[in-house]
């Protein structure tokens, strides 16, 4: 088993070589990247099955310091993120195909390399054995998310891309990397342990300060006040923002965050101290203003990066909960969250592509020529919103749970909230795509052009990943059984 | 502060004299050939203070003359003397080189007071350092 | 033979540098230079190896007896800058080559390659013995050649920085001898080993304040500790390319070393932490270096210059970590001596290589290199990240020893300002990166990737960057022992 967990790294980079080798042919290359990715998928799967019969394999992969090795474990959580990321990863390189193809990207090979390079670290980090290696691959992804951010070269791109790796690297470097130093000075190791490692080993007083390094200092789960970057690296080619900035990047965060609460801390620590009460509050700001500020933008793209600020807030609120319910909520938020907003992109996207339409405003009656592309996004904004009958009711369900066995009545009003919010400013593209009226101007030309890609300009394989992910959202209603049972081995029975 | 002790240690007042005035000279004069014979003065301080510190009073120079170990002569120490031997050579060699670098200073810049050289080199900085 | 090596390490570089002179043909006496640093540092890693297996190697200069003859006495700690220093000067002497057929006029080519192996002796030697005098002698040595260096940069400015760098360096190396000899005439020895037995006895001595204070002065002139760090950003901007390589990741680490061995070998760690208060003092100077230096390097607009503060800013770090006056923080300064050496010398080749081909080191004249020389690019953005602190470089290995030292000091707002320091050089870094990659290129169409002769030690240095900052268990493990050994004094 150990030798799944080292070809989980090393099977996307030994893609992204290829990648780099088959650059001639556009066919074999992509062939190459979606081999991959289902390779890397099938060997996920082996290490599921064995993590959910009980195994914890475990491997040094080298050892910077002296006592830190860099190493990689499986455990449920991890598993349950990598799943999740490698079978995404499938799917989004499917879309990509059509995406990058249809809207004639420029440095396609850069961009598949630097993508499988980018997937190599998200298992990094799923795996990360201990805080260190958590720590190492959270930056690596940094940078290697960097050159698909900036991916167009333009003086946007750059600045985004300032802005990204400014935030990213602050954060982590400036509240993280303190927070593990403490870390490591007070408890004399930074190994992951069921119940954590700091009871003990600091002051009562020092954990909220040590927790809130955390939750900051991962600026990947996107708290306020440090959430910018994500909204900047909508620059990104919509593949990149469906994957990575609302599956593998930003929930490297908040499964950062989640994992140290559970692991490091220790939730029943936490609890007791209360040491999480303020940052829930911070949370929940997090959720209601994101909420707000994604009905001011009519860019659709960055219409949804507010939500996701805004929905990665609830997985961080799960795991401040500090109980179970929370826990189990904010796991499986990981999720659901991805399925639901990555169908939002892989539309946005093909709205994009085949009507070359990137506001809201201009969506009218574009659902009746894209009808599968806008009744995928109405799924997906079911699930977002937590609504049945698909999965996102299944993690807000817990999550509200959570904070009643909290006694943060509050928490579950703000959960209430934010879902009307979010139903709000999600429902409108679909109810203009089916009810709206056309707009007048572009949108022919825009028709005539891309007409030859069929299916109302939407590329194939773009509707091919769309209806995927779609049906998924609905799948895990009534199927949501190996997130829930994979959670319930994280917080024990 | 008594006379008693600026007459015993007179050459420690000696080599502080010296060490101040070519440092003085080393921080307030322009010209560069002044600078280095600041700074010329400034290491001869040094030696004057090696030298001093090696003489022992009533000590005669270390030469042995006739037989070994006479116990009722006192030698001054020959060692920091041998070690400022050195240092006076290194101390031409900076010299020498600092020398050297003004004559390369007067070739380049066609002067060798610097506050010229200082309004040279800034009237040059904008146009671009294409030496690098 | 094998006996002999304490002594050839020294004399190997000091020989072939007036051989170098008699050749009289460029290409000759740089294979000379190869050679002599080739075998420098295969010298120095058998020293390391033999004194980590079988302890500290005292050796006789011309069979006297130490403390009246000249010791050269081995342990882990120089054996450690041996090292260093003869890495870089191994790694420098091929990359020379290219470079200074460039920049520097036929004739003086030979000369070159003589100062050269003549600041490379200078510089071990200064390590390796263990008499104080003969660290005067030999850090002269080392700096004569170095200012010769400096002064054969192309600019003419190379002209007054070597002379400002002349009178500074002169200055720092005649209040080291004023404190050797201050020293001398209160125990009588000059042996290193000796002086930390007698000095005890006469602690309560003024002179020997005295003598600790002018010692102090000259060392901090002689590494560069703000604020006497004056003359080295423009002797650095100036020198030719290879020179500032080996400067940059010899001389004030060689400076660093000085300042360690004196204060804690030879007068004590007990007596400067705790009487002379050390600690105290250069805490807040490298503070302000770090600081300070890192926003001076902002707004530069000359890389090589930009990398000058950089190094007055890193030199801070190594400060830093000497005045927690714990095995943590030293084990930190220590690692930082040899991480920097890595990190700056591939800095400053990479700008070698931007130079030799584009002739300028300016930011707006690297618009667009990032695709006209990959290799040179990629080479500056590693070194970049590596001083940075990103993880899985070299950087980021001393960063933690650092930070993990001031929180055992329970220091963390010095923390907080170290982590801040090192976004500040994210700044610095990714000024040049964006320039590098998302401008469009305008220079001559015919500009290409710069040559193998100087990549592949550019890239060797980037390479250790990488596999020291992945496997730093040895590294950190060699600089801990030696911080051990610096902290409980030569007696023990």
């Amino acid at each position: 088993m150990t030798a799944h967990l080292i070809l989980s790294l090393l099977v996307p980079v030994a893609g992204s070589a290829l990648i780099v080798l088959l650059r001639r042919n556009e066919n074999l290359r992509e062939a190459a990247s979606l081999v991959t990715a289902g390779v890397l998928f099938a060997i996920v799967l082996r290490i599921y099955g064995a993590v959910s019969d009980g195994a914890r394999p475990e491997v040094i992969l080298a050892e910077p310091f002296p006592g830190i090795p860099i190493a990689l474990e499986a455990e449920p959580l991890g598993v349950l993120f990598a799943l999740i990321a490698s079978f995404l990863w499938i799917v989004t390189t499917a879309y990509s195909i059509g995406y990058m193809r249809g809207h004639h990207e420029k440095n396609q090979t850069r961009f598949y390399f630097f993508f499988a390079f980018a997937i190599a670290s998200v298992m990094g980090v799923a795996f990360a054995g201990n805080l260190f290696t958590l720590f190492v691959f959270y930056e690596v992804l940094s940078l290697t998310t960097f050159p698909l951010v900036t991916h167009a070269g333009t003086e946007a791109a750059r600045r985004a891309g300032r802005v990204y790796l400014g935030i990213l690297f602050s954060t982590s470097i400036v509240f993280q990397l303190l927070g593990i130093i403490w870390v490591y000075a007070a408890a004399g190791t930074l190994d992951f342990a069921v119940g954590g490692i700091l009871r003990g080993n600091v002051a009562a007083g020092t954990v909220p300060v040590l927790l809130a390094l955390f939750v900051f200092g991962i600026g990947k789960a996107a708290v306020m006040p440090f959430h910018r970057w994500l909204p900047a690296a909508m620059v990104a080619p919509t593949p990149v923002s469906a994957l990575l900035h609302a599956v593998a990047v930003v929930k490297a965060g908040v499964f950062a965050v989640l994992k140290v609460t559970v692991y490091v801390f220790g939730i029943d620590f936490v609890a007791e101290l209360g040491a999480s009460n303020w940052l829930m509050w911070i949370a929940a700001a997090t959720i209601i203003l994101g909420s707000l500020v994604a009905f001011t933008k009519d860019n659709l793209k960055a219409r949804l990066a507010y939500s996701t600020v805004s929905q990665l807030s609830y997985v961080v609120l799960g795991a401040m909960l500090a109980n179970s319910l929370g826990v189990i909520g904010s796991g499986m938020h990981i999720a659901m969250h991805a399925f639901g907003k990555i169908t939002l992109f892989f539309c946005a996207g093909a709205i994009m592509v085949g009507a070359h339409k990137s506001e809201v405003s201009q969506l009218g009656g574009l659902g009746r020529e894209m009808p599968v592309v806008f009744a995928a996004f109405l799924i997906g904004t079911l699930s977002i919103v937590g609504l049945p009958p698909t999965g996102g009711a299944w993690s807000k369900w817990f999550l509200g749970l959570g904070s009643l066995e909290a006694g943060q009545v509050g928490l579950v009003a703000v959960l209430m909230l934010s879902s009307l919010l979010s139903l709000a400013y999600l429902m409108e593209i679909p109810l203009k795509g089916f009810f709206g009226k056309p707009a007048e101007a572009g949108h022919g030309s825009g028709h005539d052009d891309h007409g030859e890609h069929g299916h109302h300009g939407a590329p194939k394989w773009s509707v091919a990943a769309i209806v995927v992910t779609a049906t998924a959202c609905l799948v895990l209603f009534v199927y949501p059984e190996p997130f829930y049972r994979l959670m319930t081995m994280v917080t024990g029975p | 502060m008594t006379l008693d002790l600026l007459l015993t240690h007179y050459n420690y007042w000696v080599v502080i004299f010296l060490m101040m005035v070519g440092f003085y000279i080393l921080i307030s004069r322009g010209n560069l050939i002044k600078k280095i014979v600041g700074l010329n003065v400034f290491q001869t301080s040094v030696f004057m203070l090696y030298i001093s510190l090696g003489k022992i009073t009533e000590g005669t120079p270390p030469i042995l003359v006739d037989g070994y170990g006479d116990a009722d002569v006192v030698y001054s120490n020959p060692l920091p003397h041998v070690l400022i031997l050195t240092a006076i050579v290194v101390g031409i060699a900076t010299t020498s080189v600092g020398l050297a670098l003004a004559v390369r200073i007067k070739e380049a810049y066609g002067t060798l007071e610097e506050d010229e050289i200082t309004g040279i080199e800034a009237g040059i900085e904008p146009a671009g350092e294409a030496g690098g | 033979m094998a006996e002999h090596y304490p002594a050839l390490q020294v004399v190997v570089p000091l020989l072939a540098a007036p051989l170098c002179l008699f050749v009289r043909n460029g290409r000759a006496a740089w294979g000379l230079a190869v050679l002599a640093s080739w075998s420098a540092l295969g010298i120095s890693l058998v020293l390391l190896s033999r004194v980590m297996s079988s302890g500290v190697i005292s050796y006789a200069l011309g069979g006297w007896a130490p403390p009246i003859g000249i010791e050269y006495r081995v342990d882990i700690v120089n054996a450690w800058v041996l090292v260093i220093v003869s890495t870089i000067g191994a790694l420098v002497a091929p990359y020379a080559l290219t470079s200074v057929e460039r920049e520097i006029g036929a004739r003086r080519i030979p000369l070159f390659y003589a100062a050269y192996l003549l600041c490379l002796s200078g510089l071990l030697g200064i390590t390796i013995t263990g008499d104080v005098f003969n660290v005067f002698v030999f850090l002269e040595i080392s700096s004569l050649s170095a200012y010769a260096l400096i002064a054969l940069g192309q600019d003419r400015r190379a002209l007054t920085s070597a002379f400002r760098y002349l009178v500074a360096g002169s200055v720092g190396a005649t209040f080291i001898v004023i404190g050797i000899g201050l020293l001398y005439s209160m125990t009588g020895s000059l042996n290193m080993a000796d002086l930390a037995q007698l000095l005890p006895g006469v602690w309560e001595s003024r002179t020997v304040k005295v003598a600790y204070g002018f010692l102090a002065v000259g060392f901090c002139l002689k590494l560069a500790l703000f604020p006497l760090h004056l003359w080295l950003p423009n002797a650095y901007t100036y020198a030719p390319s290879p020179v500032t390589a080996f400067m940059a990741s010899t001389a004030t680490k060689v400076a660093v070393y000085m300042l360690l061995r004196f204060f804690l070998t030879v007068f004590g760690a007990a007596f400067s932490f705790d009487v002379m208060a050390l600690d105290r003092v250069l805490l807040p100077l490298a503070l302000v270096a770090i600081v300070s230096m890192s926003l001076v390097a902002i707004f530069q607009v000359n890389v090589k210059r930009l990398l000058a503060y950089s190094s007055v800013a890193q030199i801070g770090y190594m400060v830093l970590g000497l005045s927690f006056a714990t095995v943590t923080g030293l084990t930190a300064t220590l690692l930082h001596l040899f991480n920097h050496a890595l990190m700056k010398g591939a800095l400053f080749m990479a700008m070698g290589c931007v130079m030799y081909r584009i002739g300028s080191v300016r930011i707006e004249a690297m618009a667009g290199l990032g695709r006209r020389m990959p290799a040179t690019m990629a080479a500056f953005v590693a070194g970049g990240l590596s001083l940075v602190g990103v993880p899985l470089t070299v950087g980021f290995v001393s960063k933690w020893y650092l930070i993990l030292g001031a929180l055992e000091r329970g220091w963390w707002p010095v923390a907080v300002l170290v982590l801040i320091a090192s976004l500040m050089a994210l700044v610095y870094v990714w000024r040049v990166v964006e320039v590098a990659y998302f401008r469009e290129f305008t220079g001559d169409e015919r500009t290409r990737e710069a040559p193998w002769t100087l990549l592949w030690p550019t890239w060797a240095l980037v390479v250790l960057n990488l596999y020291f900052g992945i496997d730093a268990g040895r590294t950190a493990g060699i600089a801990r022992q030696a911080a051990e050994v610096l902290m409980t004094g030569i007696g023990q």
